[in-house]
């Protein structure tokens, strides 16, 4: 069974990768990506300065922060630090919230819509009478309570914010499973004798897929933005840590005198999320076999 | 002024003042790949009183005629050429604005799915009002005489409840007369059917289609009547249009085409109408009981009330008994809601049932779990519509590869050579199988349904109504195939179907179910040539002949509905008893 499964798969991942490539949109999101992942990476190398650093000549001599250019590409912020640097190094911060806490929440989603969309009954009503309660709750008021116990720091920060984000995931797919279920071909499958693990991974998971792209690159802003959400309440990442969130939230009550400082890692979280949305897009066409060969 | 109130006052024939004229139409959908023409060069004239019926099988272009002459065309797709004309009104120049005006009170038109043309928030009376005062300056009581009027001329019962009733709460038959009774409140000189009886039982689709017959010839309403049937086109309509690929491949009156068919495709078309009468007999070995069904009950509970209690339960099947012989075609017909489907669902295991159900001698109940996939393989089912029965983001090959990949049987390699020989058997080619579902039309997809349920070689397969989604000219191929397999494998076929004509012409045997039990039970020539309970009687003669010269024999119209199956838990239908009138033609007292 295994080399059967090897031997259809094999083709189609070259396949889709060339048929993503050749989308001039997802060609921009995935360079993009490929930018921020790369700056992220190599952030020491790249970084013209210490991102911690306060420069003596990184304030005018009224104490505010220098607009971009000159020896301070970005410009700096308000304790005299480099602007282009705190950047490079929050774009680890904000890639690991954005992709890793974000993806181990959809992990979640998936499983607990899943199971719950599929077994229905005893476990289904649990599962969701639980998503229901973690959807009423207030998603700040739990993170502080998880953050507050465990002592802050960047991992608890992406596993509070995956403990709060899959609750719409499991959601929508325990919708989207139970419609399923019902289809046609599911009730053709089982009685092919197909089991439960065949059904849910080969023939639910894949219709399921066009929502979870749709969900994960929504939830990269969101997540974002939450991070620097608690980040500003002071349970998230600790300061003088850079992410693009409290880079903002730091400084918006600037925002009239120094507008690069909110501006700047603003549009970088909106690309980020912009990308992962147009290779997201194009994924989910590429990977839909109905709409190929269509005009 | 007064709509309906003047039906009994006078017959009308058709005369000679032509209503609507079509001349030349083209339409055409603008893709990505360029313009496509869908419709090319169709004319025909309708005259008053007449019913013109416009037939085709499906993608031949008669529903985006009706369209346009409505002036609802989807965005993409837009006349091109040819002139509309209503008696002396241009309708493709018209503004949308009184395009708008025109539609329901001059044109009408009826729907396929009356449930989806009803909104289902608003109460019948509230639409009917509605559409009575878009069109005329009426007061809201007048309106609602007037809408009482119509449901009265539909030969509704109780009428003055219906008002006041949602869409859901009436049967399939009720709301295609609501949806009539709309249609002609404002007396429209053009009435267009949409294929306005495909979506309901037999012996609704003949009460409908009277109603009809009645309403024109009192109104002198022009009808055109789109079809796929050449039973209700040779029943209803004085001409006829044949369509295909969007060209007119032949007009005459109806009595020609029948009598004469000019072109080819009219010939071949009506060489696939089943018709009641041409079974053959087979002389087909009939081996030993491959499924035996003793006593089965299928029954799905209804919860009510705040705990979610069963309260009532809706009776599907109610203590059958039947048994399919190796190579026979047992045939188990009725109207929807019968529960023939239900039967279907509960020997492959997918409904819970009491009673028992033996495939070659053990039931799926005397099983563990690891035992009951091995008996799955000796049974298997294919499904209405072949497009929901195939996961759409599968290859074809791998699909019919994979009940081989569930059992663990063969290599890879052996696999694939077997999917390839399936396909050869079911008259696809192998260089298809790479391709998805989309990619092939419906009985292509049909026969790929077929293959998958081949490939594990089982000893039933479970036709449950296979063939009705279909084309008459694709359904005759199907049905070959189905026939060609049986000889060759000497499978048993449990054939579910509603339509009395194919029933007739395939099976060995058939039985007939009513709410749930069954009814009447022998051989075809049996059941066929010498029907004894009254509901086999009915639906036999409700089936439209496709033979204009044929006379019906005036029957009583039926009114009144099929009861509910929902009784409260403890309560049931009252059970029939089977009696053999001789030679195991069983009937029910």
């Amino acid at each position: 069974m295994t080399d059967v499964v090897a031997a259809d798969a094999a083709p189609k991942p070259a396949g889709a990768l060339v048929r993503l490539l050749r989308r001039k949109l997802a060609l921009f999101g995935l360079a993009l990506i490929v930018a921020v992942v790369a700056g992220a990476v190599f952030a020491p190398w790249l970084a013209p300065y210490d991102p911690n650093a306060q420069h003596f000549d990184g304030l005018t001599l009224e104490g505010a922060p220098v607009p971009p250019g000159g020896a301070f590409p970005l410009g700096t912020d308000l304790l005299g630090r480099d602007l282009l640097s705190r950047m490079l190094y929050g774009a680890q911060t904000s890639l690991i919230i954005g992709v890793v806490a974000n993806g181990l929440a959809l992990l979640i989603g998936t499983l607990v819509g899943v199971t719950a969309g599929w077994f229905r009954g005893a476990v289904g009503a649990a599962l969701m009478r639980f998503t229901d309660l973690m959807m009423a709750f207030p998603a700040l008021l739990l993170a502080i309570c998880l953050a507050a116990i465990f002592s802050p720091s960047l991992w608890i920060v992406a596993m509070v914010i995956a403990l709060v984000n899959w609750v719409q995931t499991a959601r929508i797919l325990y919708t989207e499973t139970t419609s399923l279920a019902e289809r046609d071909f599911i009730a053709a499958e089982k009685t092919l004798g197909a089991g439960t693990g065949r059904i849910l991974w080969r023939h639910i998971l894949p219709h399921l897929v066009p929502t979870i792209i749709v969900w994960g690159t929504l939830g990269i802003s969101t997540t974002v933005l939450l991070e620097a959400t608690l980040s500003f309440l002071g349970v998230g990442v600790q300061p003088p840590t850079p992410s693009w969130g409290n880079i903002i939230f730091e400084n918006q009550t600037y925002f009239q005198a120094a507008p690069w400082l909110v501006f700047i890692p603003g549009a970088a979280i909106l690309l980020l999320a912009l990308a992962f949305n147009l290779v997201g897009d194009a994924l989910r066409d590429v990977l839909d076999p109905t709409q190929r060969g269509r005009a | 002024m007064t709509a309906l109130s003047t039906i009994t006052s006078g017959t009308t024939a058709p005369d000679d003042t032509t209503v609507l004229a079509v001349e030349g139409l083209r339409v055409s959908v603008r893709t990505d790949a360029g313009e496509t023409t869908l419709v090319d060069g169709l004319s025909f004239a309708l005259r008053r009183g007449e019913t013109l019926a416009i037939a085709g099988e499906s993608g031949s272009g008669k529903s985006i005629t009706s369209l346009a002459v409505m002036g609802l065309l989807p965005p993409a797709v837009r006349v091109t050429g040819g002139t509309i004309r209503l008696k002396d009104t241009d309708l493709l120049s018209l503004p949308e604005g009184r395009m708008r005006s025109l539609r329901g009170d001059r044109v009408a038109m009826i729907f396929q799915e009356p449930m989806t043309s009803l909104n289902p928030v608003l109460t019948v009376g509230a639409q009917l009002v509605e559409a009575i005062r878009a069109h005329e300056p009426v007061s809201r009581g007048a309106a609602r005489t007037r809408a009482l009027e119509a449901l009265k001329a539909v030969r509704l019962t109780q009428p003055e409840q219906r008002l006041d009733q949602y869409p859901h709460e009436l049967s399939g038959g009720m709301r295609q007369r609501v949806m009539i009774a709309m249609a002609l409140a404002l007396r429209p000189e053009v009435l267009i059917a949409d294929e306005p009886t495909t979506a309901l039982d037999v012996t609704v689709q003949r009460e409908v289609l009277d109603l009809l017959r009645d309403l024109q010839r009192d109104l002198g309403t022009a009808i055109i009547l789109i079809t796929h049937d050449m039973g209700v086109v040779a029943e209803m309509a004085g001409r006829v249009v044949v369509m295909r690929h969007g060209r007119m491949v032949e007009t005459a009156s109806t009595l020609d085409v029948f009598e004469r068919p000019a072109a080819d495709y009219t010939r071949d078309l009506l060489a696939a109408v089943p018709r009641i009468g041409r079974g053959k007999p087979r002389s087909s070995a009939i081996g030993e009981p491959v499924a035996r069904l003793d006593d089965v009950v299928v029954r799905f509970p209804v919860r009510s009330g705040l705990f979610g209690r069963v309260t009532r339960q809706v009776h599907a099947v109610e203590h059958v008994s039947f048994d399919v012989r190796r190579g026979e075609t047992f045939s188990l017909v009725g109207e929807s809601g019968c529960g023939k489907s239900s039967i279907a669902r509960a020997v492959v295991g997918l409904v819970p049932h009491q009673g028992r159900i033996e495939i070659a001698g053990t039931a799926f109940a005397d099983l563990r779990p690891a035992d009951q996939k091995a008996l799955r393989r000796r049974v298997q089912i294919v499904f209405q519509d072949p497009m929901a029965a195939l996961d759409p983001r599968m290859t074809v090959g791998d699909l019919v590869a994979e009940p081989l990949v569930i059992h663990r049987i063969g290599s890879p390699a052996e696999r694939r050579a077997r999917v390839a020989d399936l396909f050869r058997h079911v008259g696809l080619s192998a260089d298809q199988i790479d391709r998805y579902p989309h990619e092939f039309s419906g009985g292509q997809r049909q026969r790929i349904c077929i293959a998958r349920a081949l490939a594990l070689k089982p000893d039933l397969i479970i036709a449950d109504e296979s063939v009705s989604a279909l084309d008459v000219s694709v359904q005759a191929r199907v049905l070959d195939l189905l026939r060609a397999l049986q000889t060759e494998f000497g499978i048993a076929i449990l054939f579910i179907s509603h339509d009395m004509a194919v029933v007739e012409n395939i099976s060995d045997r058939v039985a007939v179910m009513y709410l749930g039990q069954i009814v009447e039970l022998g051989t075809r020539a049996q059941v066929f040539g010498d029907p004894r309970h009254p509901y086999t009687r009915r639906l036999i003669e409700a089936v439209p002949v496709p033979d204009p010269a044929h006379v019906r024999a005036p029957t009583v119209r039926l009114a009144g509905e099929v009861p509910s199956p929902v009784h409260p838990v403890g309560g049931g239908p009252a059970r029939v008893r089977l009696v053999d009138v001789g030679g195991g033609h069983l009937v029910a007292e």
